[in-house]
């Protein structure tokens, strides 16, 4: 960026500056650390200058915004055309009550929807299943069949808003009920905007919600984008997820390389299957955490948007620069909130959304402060919503596009944060690949030991937790916290006991014997899904038809 | 003189909840703290806790919830431990736990619950004192 003779100009005048001013002023007073370092353990320099990005070439490494690769962002206009997508996670009790929380969010300005399943829905099972005691509509809405989705979309138009479901191992069954509303409300599939998560890799390593052993849960997924890209154009058919990689305690670097590689490993299935590439990448979405170092975690996202499109490009041969663009949703770090002073909490989350919108994000959820402790409240979820307001609408930082560009930290950390990521893809590589990594529990274990490390310089206090490890106080404790009746759990289950009666047992007993057999065969289950859940086939009893014929997955355990 | 029995300690997540952040972090640290830790894993009824603390002779069993589910898991557990008379194991909890339910928990029995935040430190230190001793 810089040609010869101006750099040996800024050499020369650093080192002036280094021997007499700093020198001096080190002599004086020495720094508050000897070594500081990111928390992706990356050394953090005193000072950058364009020595530290004297190699940037420009076109090749940045580029312009909606041009390869990509660095700058995904559209030519950014946020100047329009912001993210502004979506908060919700949903609660009863199909009814989440709805009526959907409605309030999009009457305060709410543009997408997103919508938390509970886990025995996310697990499989129905609500009157002995796993499923204490825990229906807990974290989330219970959906059991076709009808708890009917009334959880009560009112909301599908053509209209977009919807973003949180659910992995049944994706297909859940996106198949979205679908069969959609028939009902008369609303054709190109029509429909949202997003399923559908990625099971992450579930395997490192949030828990698995159903099924990871190839056969790869043909699910698998099965899944296809039927989207044939049918649902619009539909994003899986988000390859980091954000739990980074709250299961990850670095940022490794936030951003696991999730490449759990990318890696879904396109090479989906080309695997005979599909071309361009047809299913642009429909690849992506989904990251964001912690509070702003300048850090806006620096991985674009060297995560970068180390894409390369793969797409490189690896994958993708000729579409659709394929090629990192798309993602961000919510802010679930993991960063303290039940100690929780008001603090609200700052971070200030802090995180600002580096979603300077790292280039298409959709955020920005947490509510009360969430180290129970389920958002409505007034903390409102505060959360507003907070995202204001960056988009008062902070500038969407007023231009990629501000922090050319900055020589950002860019030094973009490009140390891509060769991490790079250092990792090469070493899963070498190891056979992304499935052979996580059953040699290698990703499992680099990130457990990330976990480790932060917690001891939590508790050495080399690295400062406000309200944890400094600045303590008592404080009092939050009152009016949001709870959810355990007589949920009852109700879904008395009512999924008279659905079960009043259903046409002929037609739900053809349905599931047709899934059995597709299931059996290699074409896609998508269609027999949504038959089956048409014909008021539980989640459940759908699940279990496929518990039956590939097992369950059970981890090694190790710490 | 007679060398004193290590601490065992079966750390569990009852229900469906998947964060197991913590409960591995603690497995290391009591390891590392001289315990013997056997971690279940996930998805545990509370009959599948108390069973492997019965076949494991464990003295202290750790709870881990973050999904909202302690109020039904932690007292069933310790009923079931009453029912199968191992009143000396002590039970403590973690996670999502708001302070308004740390009353009814300790009512039912459990010796300790731990919040988000807690230094492990004082966790290791409980338990070394409220452990039952035997040699």
């Amino acid at each position: 960026m810089f040609d010869k003779k101006e750099i040996e100009e800024i050499q020369a005048t650093r080192e002036k500056w280094e021997n007499e001013k700093l020198q001096k002023s080190l002599a004086r007073e020495k720094e508050r650390k000897e070594v500081f370092t990111s928390i992706s353990g990356t050394p953090i320099e005193r000072l950058y200058t364009p020595l530290e990005t004297a190699e940037l070439h420009y076109n090749e490494k940045l580029g312009f915004p909606g041009d390869y690769p990509f660095t700058r962002g995904v559209q030519p206009t950014m946020y100047r055309g329009r912001f993210w997508t502004m979506r908060q996670y919700a949903g609660f009790g009863s199909a009814r009550e989440s709805n009526e929380r959907y409605r309030y969010l999009l009457d305060q300005g709410q543009t997408g929807l997103s919508v938390a399943f509970d886990l025995p829905t996310q697990a499989g099972y129905d609500s009157d299943h002995p796993l499923s005691m204490g825990e229906v509509g807990k974290v989330g809405v219970a959906v059991d069949y076709i009808g708890d989705m009917r009334l959880l979309l009560k009112d909301i138009p599908l053509d209209k808003v977009t919807t973003s479901m949180t659910i992995n191992a049944p994706a297909t069954v859940l996106l198949a009920m979205y679908l069969a509303i959609a028939d009902e409300q008369g609303v054709s599939y190109d029509k429909l905007g949202g997003t399923v998560q559908n990625d099971i890799l992450k579930e395997i390593t490192v949030r828990g919600q698995y159903i099924y052993p990871p190839v056969p849960s790869m043909r699910l997924t698998v099965d899944l984008i296809e039927y989207c890209f044939k049918n649902v154009p619009k539909w994003n058919s899986i988000s390859i997820s980091g954000y739990h990689i980074r709250e299961a305690g990850s670095t940022a670097a490794q936030e951003a390389a696991f999730t490449i590689a759990d990318g890696i490993a879904y396109v090479q299935a989906c080309i695997d299957r005979g599909l071309d590439v361009d047809k299913f990448a642009p429909r690849l979405s992506f989904f990251f955490n964001a912690f509070t170092n702003v300048l850090e975690e806006t620096a991985k996202f674009r060297a995560a948007r970068r180390y894409w499109a390369k793969v797409m490009k490189e690896r994958f041969g993708a000729k579409d620069p659709r394929s090629m663009m990192l798309r993602f949703h961000v919510q802010t770090g679930g993991v960063t909130l303290t039940a100690q002073q929780p008001l603090n909490n609200i700052v971070r989350v200030g802090l995180q959304a600002y580096a979603a919108a300077l790292g280039g994000c298409q959709s955020l959820h920005t947490n509510s402060y009360d969430e180290a402790l129970c389920l958002p409240t409505q007034q903390a979820v409102t505060v959360a919503l507003r907070t995202q307001q204001m960056v988009a609408e008062e902070s500038g930082a969407t007023d231009t596009i990629d501000p922090l560009a050319g900055s020589y930290y950002v860019e030094d950390l973009t490009d140390k944060i891509e060769a991490q990521i790079d250092a990792y893809i090469q070493k899963i590589d070498h190891m056979g690949g992304t499935l052979a990594a996580i059953e040699q529990a290698f990703i499992q274990q680099e990130i457990q030991q990330s976990a480790y490390r932060y917690q001891k310089e939590i508790e050495s206090k080399e690295r400062v937790y406000v309200g944890i490890n400094k600045y303590t106080m008592e404080d009092e404790p939050l009152k009016n916290l949001l709870r959810v009746d355990m007589k949920v759990g009852e109700a879904e289950a008395s009512k999924l006991k008279e659905m079960r009666v009043r259903r046409d047992g002929a037609r739900w007993e053809k349905a599931l014997q047709n899934l059995r057999q597709v299931t059996l065969s290699d074409q896609n289950v998508m269609p027999a899904v949504i038959e089956a859940v048409k014909a008021d086939a539980t989640i459940g009893e759908i699940c279990d038809v496929w518990r039956a014929i590939y097992g369950e997955y059970k981890p090694k355990q190790f710490f | 003189m007679e060398r004193e029995r290590k601490i065992r300690i079966v750390l569990a997540k009852p229900g469906l909840d998947g964060h197991d952040r913590g409960a591995k972090l603690l497995a290391r640290i009591f390891m590392e703290a001289g315990m013997e830790v056997i971690y279940t894993g996930l998805r545990q009824t509370p009959e599948m806790i108390v069973e492997t603390a019965l076949q494991e002779d464990a003295d202290v069993i750790g709870l881990s919830s973050l999904s909202g589910v302690h109020n039904y898991f932690f007292p069933r557990v310790m009923e079931l431990l009453h029912t199968k008379d191992m009143k000396d194991v002590i039970v403590v909890g973690g996670g999502i736990i708001p302070s308004e339910d740390i009353p009814q928990l300790k009512e039912a029995g459990i010796a300790g619950i731990f919040g988000p935040g807690t230094p492990t430190g004082d966790i290791v230190q409980f338990i070394r004192t409220h452990a039952r001793q035997r040699n």
